[in-house]
């Protein structure tokens, strides 16, 4: 594989890969200037000059064009009004609300919830801060053995973000709000989570967020502490996203991301999982619709398994239609050692006509063996036959469609712990497919 | 309604298969009255099934001449769905599983779908539960069975009582069974049986597809046919269908020929 290869023979990036870095970095400056993340931002900033930023041809790369994410500015991004309620807004949480990446404290609730500490990245400028041990930490350990050039550069020149450390079983969740109001926004957020021993939080993410979003996320979940992450993002039609999380997993810990997706012209999701501690449990989903040729989505997971009997899970689906494009790439590592391990991954596509594509490379590794690792990816057009069944009894061809729809995302969807949350993105599921008749 | 008007009405109907570019009905004449019910009877491959599947306007098939029309409506020019909204019902041979959607829904979906294709007021939910739940109870069909997945991990027998459910709830005017007898054991032919018994009604009308005279003897028929090679030989009353039974097509289509 090349991704093995490009580390093994190290070498200098290409000029033109140079040179396209460099104009990218000339628009952004380090976030801070001072205070405990500058060693990591320099750090980070070392890491982006020698990878350099991704090119059309590197194989992480194959099936998603990098150009829109890496250009020096943000293509522009009309702004775009769902005409609906935010998701999640019937859900009592604490709001934490961006605009283009701007904090706004008229919007949001107090950082206030008993057993979290919520802190901006922004604002925390002191010499000492528990974050230091995770800031750029995990996502440097989530640049091997695949380079991921676009986090590196986030923990450079991320502007603000959230530092959340949980001691106890938060009572409500965290939500963060990503408001999109500018044409032009290019925005880099870098949010730090930790969650102590046997602490359990729920964060939830939606909205837009920026013309360019380039957004990662390190999540520290100690001994049997609970994670779990529910996002939905923004449905403005050109939009463009690129976002990591990249999480480290104790000793009977759990670990849950699901994330939503409609519409944005390019999103790509990466998930960098390390499951440390025996015992640990790692769940990533998600749900995609896309619709027409500019569509492009793109799930891109890494799960390493370094410990005894973890239980890895990643389930992908998405409905694609009028050319829309979805990409795969998912992988589970099972290192020497690693008993016991049982890893799942399924990635599914359905295809609303003969335009779409669907792209998929799972992959499994495994250097121990007594492990059970499983992976499918199917792609497929709709069950005519139960189409027919459906109109025969009165349902019209669109709704069977929409119900066919649904019922194929389900199994992702199900996969959301909470079943207030998982009933809110479907019936939020169901809004948009009904919208869509008109 | 009158009794004894045409619900039904096919005249002359001819019809190929899309892909194979092969002739199936060959001038099918077939008037089924409100009130009544018909069984069409025949050997395998004479078309019985093409027939049903025409008249629910499934895809694949070319009609190329004749005509078929439910309470004077063309229905040849619908879409399966216009077709159930106006009344037509096709128990299938082969219920199909709809894995994700939970059959529940998929009943409440289906009647609201019709009542308002009639301008009708859509069923409240409570209405709607308490209902089914009355019909499925007739029916022998449990809360389990109503929550799984429309006919997934269903037995033969549980997907037809599903279809009967189904007509219970939709109360078509047209009911047409294709071989619903087919997988059944003894007891579960009763159920199914007494569920389209408890139908019959003077404003309903039904075709009875079957290869055996055995589910003849639960759903007493008014009127017997035999088809074979596209088109209906022999009409008769219900000792057709014990003259079958006894003596095989054999001898009937030989009387043609």
């Amino acid at each position: 594989m090349s991704a093995i290869l490009s580390r093994s023979i190290k070498t200098k990036p290409s000029a033109a890969r140079t040179t396209a870095t460099e104009a990218r970095m000339a628009a952004l400056s380090p976030g801070a200037s001072s205070g405990w993340s500058v060693p990591a931002r320099e750090a980070a900033l070392a890491r982006v000059q020698s990878m350099g930023l991704p090119q059309p041809r590197d194989e992480y790369w194959r099936f998603t064009k990098p150009q829109g994410l890496v250009q020096a500015e943000a293509p522009q991004a009309a702004l775009f009004d769902p005409q609906e309620a935010p998701t999640f807004d019937q859900i009592d949480r604490v709001k934490i609300v961006f605009v283009d990446g701007v904090f706004s404290a008229e919007d949001s609730d107090p950082l206030e919830l008993a057993g979290v500490s919520i802190e901006r990245l922004a604002e925390a400028t002191s010499d000492i801060h528990w974050a230091k041990d995770l800031y750029g930490v995990l996502e440097e350990r989530g640049q091997d053995p695949v380079e991921r050039p676009l986090a590196a550069l986030n923990t450079w020149a991320a502007t603000d973000g959230v530092l959340i450390r949980v001691s106890g079983k938060a009572e409500k969740p965290v939500s963060l709000i990503y408001r999109h109001e500018s044409e032009t926004s290019d925005v880099m957020l870098h949010h730090v989570i930790k969650l102590e021993e046997g602490a359990e939080l729920t964060l939830l993410e939606n909205g837009p967020a920026a013309a360019r979003f380039n957004k990662v996320m390190e999540v520290e979940v100690a001994d049997e502490a609970r994670f779990h992450h529910v996002r939905t993002q923004g449905r403005d039609h050109e939009r463009r996203a690129a976002t990591h999380i990249f999480a480290r997993l104790g000793r009977e810990s759990l670990f849950k991301s699901f994330t939503l997706t409609a519409n944005g012209v390019m999103t790509r999701n990466e998930a960098v999982i390390e499951l440390t501690g025996d015992d640990a449990m790692a769940h990533v989903a998600g749900a995609c619709m896309g619709d027409g040729r500019e569509f492009h989505h793109d799930d891109t997971v890494f799960v390493t398994h370094d410990a005894l009997n973890c239980e890895s899970r990643q389930v992908f689906k998405k409905v694609l239609r009028n050319g829309a494009t979805g990409v795969f790439q998912g992988k589970i590592l099972v290192k020497e050692g690693a008993q016991k391990t049982d890893g799942y991954q399924i990635s599914q596509s359905l295809l609303l006509d003969g335009d779409s594509t669907f792209l998929a490379k799972p992959e499994l590794e495994i250097y121990a063996d007594d492990v059970a690792c499983s992976h499918g990816s199917t792609s497929g057009a709709i069950d005519e036959e139960a189409i027919f069944y459906l109109r025969s009894r009165g349902v019209d061809a669109e709704t069977a469609q929409d119900l066919m729809t649904i019922a194929f995302l389900a199994e992702a969807l199900d996969e959301i712990e909470d079943e207030t949350l998982r009933e809110a993105l479907l019936e939020r599921l169901t809004a948009w497919l009904e919208r869509r008749r008109g | 309604m009158r009794k004894g008007k045409n619900m039904l009405e096919i005249k002359n109907l001819h019809v190929k298969l899309e892909e194979e570019d092969k002739q199936i009905l060959k001038g099918v004449d077939l008037k089924v009255e409100a009130g009544k019910v018909h069984a069409i009877m025949g050997p395998n491959g004479s078309g019985k099934s093409t027939l049903s599947y025409v008249l629910a306007g499934r895809e694949g098939y070319e009609v190329t001449e004749g005509e078929a029309t439910l309470l004077g409506e063309d229905l040849l020019d619908m879409d399966p769905e216009e077709r159930a909204a106006l009344g037509v019902f096709l128990a299938f041979q082969y219920p199909v599983e709809i894995p994700g959607v939970g059959n529940m829904t998929f009943l409440r979906t289906a009647v609201n779908a019709q009542r308002k294709a009639r301008g009708e007021e859509e069923m409240s939910s409570t209405e709607f539960l308490k209902v089914v739940r009355e019909k499925a109870k007739a029916l022998k069909i449990d809360a389990e069975m109503l929550k799984r997945p429309v006919n997934v991990g269903f037995s033969g027998g549980e997907k037809k009582r599903n279809e009967i459910l189904q007509m219970a709830m939709l109360e078509p005017k047209l009911c047409i069974l294709d071989e619903t007898d087919s997988g059944l054991d003894v007891d579960a032919m009763k159920l199914v049986s007494e569920g389209v018994n408890a139908l019959r009604d003077e404003g309903r009308g039904f075709l009875v597809i079957t290869h055996y005279q055995r589910l003849l003897d639960h759903i007493k028929p008014d009127v017997v046919h035999i088809m074979a090679d596209g088109r209906i030989i022999k009409t008769g009353g219900p000792e057709l269908a014990l003259e079958v039974e006894q003596n095989g097509y054999a001898d009937l289509l030989a009387e043609v020929q």
